[in-house]
């Protein structure tokens, strides 16, 4: 029987030399005289175990999806003092295959460096994150801060005292008061969850037990929700207990692991219902395997339930979730074709020869790459193609193989040619109108990979190995499109990206302009902001760097109190045209200054729409919200960021008169309302 | 493998944890001799060992330690 493949390391213990396996969540030592040369398979309790080395898939190779950065311990102590931005060579050195040590010695370099507070001019929200736990989570700080910096987000942490978090949160003087979390992560270790449950106990006491538990929690959450008014996370617990019955242990009504299990379990489901944002570290443990996550040596020496060892992943997680409350996770997967899409290289081999599909496993395992690969389109990941081919070579496949799972139209941007790779990932990013942060890169030649990381080092290259059974999880382990919900907008997006298309071969034959702005019968549909757009608003409000005339950035909560206040409104935008919805393009947000004024605090856009008059459309529905409120001018501010210069000019070309320019060229500027007269646009505009 | 050559080894690691290329390592050196040799820096020196000599403490080993000859003579014991 084939059980599990996934050695982690050679041991040699005291007197046999023997190998450390680890077969589901165990740790095993298999003698290395049962293992046979050159066999891969080997017995253990009887069964088959298959012991192989696989790179790349190891549970205890951390973050294996980061390349080894050359040089690292030279460039952490020449840091503040070299001639780069220490900033962003922080954020270099943090994206890069770090282990506990590293990850410490990198924390600390950075406190040193900034004096403990975010630098100036940061472009993301600085966040408080606040770990209430009952265990010791010390440990955990510095890797949580430095997957902040992986994604250039600055993060403080605060830890409650030992085992005081429901103290802590009743307490309006506590500690935590003062530390003013804009996140919470509640991380109750499962020694915690299962105090008082023993095989001494019957159903009956046990459901007690649990009904305490859950609304002890529940009660955190909204403690925490209402003292704070942040974004609760909530961590499922590892399951660290020993089994007792064995494979049939849910039927021991007192059993530590099956309360654990049902906990984590059900604790999802209250989540949900409560908006609460789950941190799964049971999901993380069960795929790695429990020894990459707890070390119960250094449990009973340090009480820490989460190892070490595992501090680099377990930040990471932390990160992505909360990098993903941000709206900045990866939007676009891009593949490179020639052996990382289909085995063989078209232009040489022909599109007969190419290894996909049935008839090899090296066949299936392309195909199931891009099965993932479409599956995350679904989802709302763009897909696009970067590949050193004739164009001709690279599309045929798309169209004639019968085994591709990928299809040209499931592909928003296609570039083949003979350029540079770094040069056609800033032509799609610029294609799709999306940051070149917001790429991924997957390319099974190193050379590529590493030409990229070196001229674009904001673009994420995960470090595939030659496997490509093994770049799905890769993918998947790497957490770069870690998502928190999903909007009908995820959903539709591959189509949105057609229709662009579509609508470029109209302007191409349209004679001129107006014809076809005409032509495309837009809709501007706008809504106040509403909990059913939430998500998308943050997003927006996190994540657009370009058409943002103040780039500030606000959470869930935020936008919730903005809806409550009546002095101030929040407008989403969608635009429609005869190709297609093109989704909420659009967020202001104007607040009553004084009597009469109205300060437009926020006004973005996607960069998709420029040019088709959605400017001055958007400028009418703003006055008209504005004289609502009883405004009798607009005041409009720009901010500059290294990104938005685009809009420097943005209110003068809409009428408004500038009235201060500062020295690093923002601005403000002023529109009275007595005198303005809306513009006539293509767009019709309607509430809905 | 000789004690000389883990005690070589042990100092790299040591210089990594603490980020100082001065430290001599010694037998009968203790926590107290080094500034900032606390509990958290005991941890990442454990696990630094474990993973560049690809072995496991137990139990009684982690507390048996109480100077760096402890140490490197659990690390000979093992390798």
């Amino acid at each position: 029987m084939y059980l599990h493949e996934l050695p982690t390391y050679h041991a040699r213990g005291n007197d046999d030399e023997c190998q450390r396996v680890i077969i589901g969540n165990r740790c095993v030592h298999l003698l290395t005289a049962d293992i046979h040369d050159g066999d891969p398979f080997t017995k253990y309790d009887g069964l088959e175990v298959r012991v192989t080395e696989r790179s790349g898939l190891s549970p205890m190779s951390g973050l294996y999806w980061l390349p080894e950065v050359a040089d690292w311990r030279r460039r952490l102590r020449a840091l503040g003092e070299s001639g780069a931005d220490p900033w962003d060579e922080a954020v270099a050195l943090a994206n890069s295959r770090l282990d506990f040590v590293k990850t410490n010695a990198l924390d600390r370099a950075v406190a040193r460096i900034f004096s403990g507070k975010p630098p100036e001019n940061l472009a993301t929200k600085p966040i408080r994150l606040a770990l209430l736990g009952s265990g010791t989570m010390a440990h955990l700080h510095p890797a949580i801060r430095v997957a902040g910096l992986r994604r250039g987000l600055w993060i403080s942490t605060y830890e409650n005292d030992y085992g005081q978090y429901w103290q802590e949160l009743n307490d309006p003087s506590s500690e935590l008061n003062a530390f003013a979390p804009t996140t919470i992560l509640l991380a109750l270790d499962a020694h915690h969850l299962a105090a008082g449950v023993g095989a001494h106990l019957n159903q009956a006491e046990v459901d007690r037990l649990f009904a305490d538990l859950t609304e002890r929690i529940g009660t955190c959450w909204h403690l925490a929700r209402e003292n704070f008014r942040c974004p609760v996370v909530h961590q499922t617990a590892l399951p660290v207990h020993v089994a007792l019955l064995g494979n049939n242990e849910h039927r021991l009504p007192g059993s530590r692991r099956t309360f654990v299990e049902r906990a984590n379990r059900e604790l999802r489901v209250m989540a949900d219902a409560e908006g609460v944002d789950i941190l799964a570290l049971d999901a993380h443990a069960a795929h790695d395997g429990l020894c990459a996550w707890h070390d119960s040596v250094l449990w009973h020496n340090g009480k820490q339930e989460t190892s070490p060892a595992a501090a680099p992943v377990y930040g990471d997680l932390v990160g992505r979730v909360l990098a993903a409350k941000q709206g900045r996770s990866a939007k676009c997967l891009v593949l490179d074709l020639d052996n990382t899409v289909w085995g063989g290289v078209v232009g040489d081999d022909g599109l007969a020869a190419l290894v996909l599909g049935q008839g090899s496993a090296a066949g299936e395992a392309f195909v199931a790459f891009q099965e993932y690969a479409r599956d995350l389109s679904r989802r709302g990941v763009i897909l696009a193609v970067c590949s050193k081919n004739d164009e001709a070579n690279a599309i045929e496949p798309f169209e004639q193989h019968p085994e591709m799972v990928l299809r040209r139209p499931d592909i928003a941007s296609f570039v083949a040619n003979w350029n540079d790779k770094p040069a056609n990932l800033r032509a799609i990013a610029e294609e799709l109108n999306i940051g070149i942060d917001s790429l991924v890169f997957v390319d099974d030649n190193p050379f590529e990979r590493n030409l990229v990381r070196e001229e674009l080092p904001m673009v994420a290259v995960p470090e595939v190995s030659e496997d490509p059974a093994t770049y799905a999880q890769t993918l998947a382990d790497a957490g770069y499109f870690e998502g928190v919900s999903i909007t009908d907008e995820d959903r539709a997006r591959t189509g949105q990206y057609q229709s662009n298309r579509e609508r470029e071969q109209l302007k191409a034959s349209a004679t001129d302009l107006d014809s076809y702005l005409r032509g495309l019968e837009m809709r501007l549909i706008w809504r106040r902001f509403d909990t059913v757009g939430l998500q998308r608003t943050v997003q927006l409000i996190n994540k657009t760097n370009q058409f943002n005339l103040t780039t500030r950035r606000y959470s869930e909560d935020d936008v919730l109190a903005l809806i409550d206040d009546p002095r101030a409104f929040g407008l989403q935008l969608r635009l429609t045209d005869r190709f297609g919805d093109n989704g909420i393009i659009g967020i202001v947000i104007g607040k009553m200054a004084g009597d009469h004024e109205l300060l437009i605090d926020t006004w973005l856009m996607s960069c998709r729409v420029l040019g088709r008059q959605v400017e001055p459309t958007t400028l009418n529905l703003v006055a008209d919200a504005g004289k609502r409120l009883g405004a009798r001018c607009l005041v409009g501010e720009y901010l500059p960021t290294k990104k938005n210069g685009m809009v420097r000019d943005h209110y003068a070309k809409l009428g408004f008169t500038v009235t201060e320019v500062r020295p690093d060229s923002g601005s403000r500027s002023i529109l009275d309302l007595a005198t303005f007269v809306p513009a006539g646009t293509f767009i019709e505009v309607r509430e809905g | 493998m000789p004690e000389a050559e883990i005690y070589a080894a042990l100092e790299d690691i040591f210089r990594d944890v603490f980020m100082r290329d001065d430290i001599k390592l010694s037998p009968a050196m203790t926590a107290k001799d080094l500034e900032g040799w606390d509990s958290f820096k005991q941890i990442e020196i454990i696990i630094s060992v474990e993973s560049q000599y690809h072995i496991k403490f137990n139990t009684r080993e982690l507390d048996s330690l109480q100077s760096v000859g402890d140490l490197v003579r659990v690390i000979a014991s093992k390798v």
